[in-house]
């Protein structure tokens, strides 16, 4: 399966710009075993336990998480990660062999292997509801345009630049989110995807297969 | 609709089958409960002014009374499924338990893959396969929005489906060598999609027919023998035509190792049980614990489902 079909969000981290991809860190000359991006590697527990260069960590990827969105680390204890296309990382609910030769294994959860690694609409739809750092709350009208792929002027957030989980206020008790954001106002949000916060601006990453006008 | 007259001599009120086979098909949303109760995403589309209707037989499952499903909030947050009423059927017959190993075979574009997860509440393992490359992605979009993170997509011919990428034969302690459960949501002649595509018969012959016959048959013999003895395979089409349907079993329940179990459709939704004569042909009378689905019972699209036990 090529890893351009328009249902790839992660793919949609190159048409950002502002954020460099460049550094794809293969290591040097010694021959070290490389990513293939025709099969599933599961990711290694720690840096020791590290063979290919430069592939993300279960721990340094638990730890990304909880550190940039406050998602507690027990989040993840039913999930294995693997790589598969260079730094595209998936979460499964289920541990196989590795490597596993497959067309998809669980839900791509984000893209490594650059400065700024980049969750996917589809993760932080699924997991975010635990976040507590770097959501931004929009109202109705922001969401909307949110949802239908605009970049929006924000200045009232004053909290890191970079990736954030847009969120917002739907009606309908939540089980899931009852955990109170710093950034929120009073109230359940739930998360409508992934935003790239620059010089003021809430730029939307929703993938074009996913946007929609609801307005 | 010339090819359904066939059916006259199965249904004594036929006149009402036809009418129905001319309505246009009720919009339809299954609740993901993955990502959403289904009290929260009815008073969310409550909220959204979307009028709905939950059918006779199942809390979430909803008729929408007008516009499609994509153009809500709840929609967009992966809480809804767009899945025709009658295919929540082949997923509840297979009963999947969260923990298994789950195959379907058949998979994309993914309504009934997606509620097998939905099942199995995403724990366990759900391998995916299609042997049409273009349709598998569509499957992956539809998972990955609904947010579903146990499942393995497999682009094989189902007929020789293999589990070497799995490891199998190996001494590896994840591999995997046979599956709890298995659905084989077969390719078929389609005749039930006529009120979706009112030109679904424009292609149909009887040679078709006898052509997808065969890989019918390798698909189910395939599943049978990939499922622990003691497993459950699903079999179901969207079609009418007792060739793909019943002879087909009746097949199966020849040369596999496999067994019709009786299996009650929910609570409100009839069904009519299999043929056991067609065209001078007999088949095992087991047949008849299988569901015939026709339009005008419950206002839905035709279908056909069976529900097998693998006794070795
Ligand atoms: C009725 S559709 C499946 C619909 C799907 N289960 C759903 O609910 O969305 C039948 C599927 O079988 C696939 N198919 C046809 N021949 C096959 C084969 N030999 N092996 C695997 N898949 C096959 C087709 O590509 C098609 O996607």
């Amino acid at each position: 399966m090529s890893d351009g079909d328009a249902s790839d969000d992660l793919t949609d981290a190159e048409a950002v710009d502002g954020v460099s991809d460049a550094d794809a860190g293969t290591g040097d000359t010694a021959d070290p075993p490389e990513n293939d991006g025709q099969r599933f590697d599961r990711l290694p527990a720690t840096a020791d336990e590290r063979v290919v260069p430069g592939r993300p960590t279960r721990e340094e990827l638990l730890e990304w998480w909880e550190q940039r969105y406050g998602i507690p680390p027990e989040t993840w204890d039913g999930h294995t990660f693997w790589e598969k296309g260079n730094g595209k990382l998936w979460a499964f609910a289920a541990d196989v062999v590795s490597p596993i030769p497959v067309e998809g294994l669980g839900l791509r959860i984000l893209r490594a292997r650059q400065e700024h690694w980049k969750p996917s609409t589809n993760a932080v739809q699924r997991f975010g509801t635990d976040a507590t750092r770097n959501v931004v709350v929009l109202d109705s009208e922001e969401a909307t345009r949110f949802a239908k792929g605009e970049d929006q002027e924000l200045p009232r957030w004053d909290g890191d630049w970079g990736y954030v989980i847009a969120a917002h206020e739907i009606a309908g008790d939540s089980e899931a989110s009852e955990t109170p954001r710093a950034t929120g106002e009073a109230g359940d949000v739930e998360p409508i995807g992934v935003g790239l916060y620059l010089h003021g601006e809430l730029r939307s990453t929703v993938p074009k297969g996913r946007r929609e006008d609801l307005s | 609709m010339q090819p359904l007259e066939r059916y006259a001599s199965l249904l004594a009120d036929y006149d009402a089958f036809q009418a129905a086979c001319e309505r246009p098909l009720p919009s339809v949303v299954r609740v993901n409960t993955l990502k959403a109760s289904i009290e929260r995403a009815r008073d969310a589309l409550d909220a959204a002014s979307v009028a709905y209707e939950a059918t006779d037989w199942h809390p979430g499952v909803l008729r929408l009374e007008e516009r499609g499903p994509g153009t809500s909030w709840p929609y967009f947050h992966g809480w809804l499924h767009g899945q025709e009423e009658v295919s929540a059927l082949p997923a509840l017959a297979l009963d999947p338990q969260p923990g298994e190993v789950v195959w379907d075979a058949c998979a994309a574009p993914g309504s009934k893959t997606t509620q097998i997860a939905d099942l199995m509440d995403d724990e366990g393992l759900l391998v995916g396969n299609d042997n049409n490359l273009g349709r598998l992605s569509a499957l992956r979009h539809n998972a990955e929005r609904l947010g579903i993170t146990n499942l393995a997509v497999t682009n094989q011919d189902a007929r020789n489906f293999s589990f070497k990428p799995f490891g199998d034969r190996s001494e590896d302690e994840k591999r995997i060598e046979a599956f709890d459960r298995a659905l084989v949501d077969a390719p078929c002649s389609c005749e039930g999609t006529i009120r979706k595509n009112p030109d679904a018969l424009e292609r149909w012959s009887m040679d078709h027919i006898k052509g997808i016959v065969g890989i019918q048959k390798g698909i189910l013999r395939r599943a049978i023998q990939a499922t622990r003895p003691g497993g459950t395979v699903v079999y179901s089409t969207c079609t009418f035509a007792p060739e793909e349907n019943e002879a087909v079993l009746d097949h199966a329940l020849e040369e596999a190792d496999c067994e019709i179990r009786e299996w009650d459709a929910p609570e409100g939704f009839e069904t009519d049980p299999g043929v056991t004569e067609w065209n001078g042909e007999e088949y095992d009378p087991a047949v008849e614990l299988a569901h015939r689905v026709y339009p005008h019972r419950n206002d839905t699209g035709g279908f056909f489902c069976a529900k097998l036990e693998v006794t070795a």
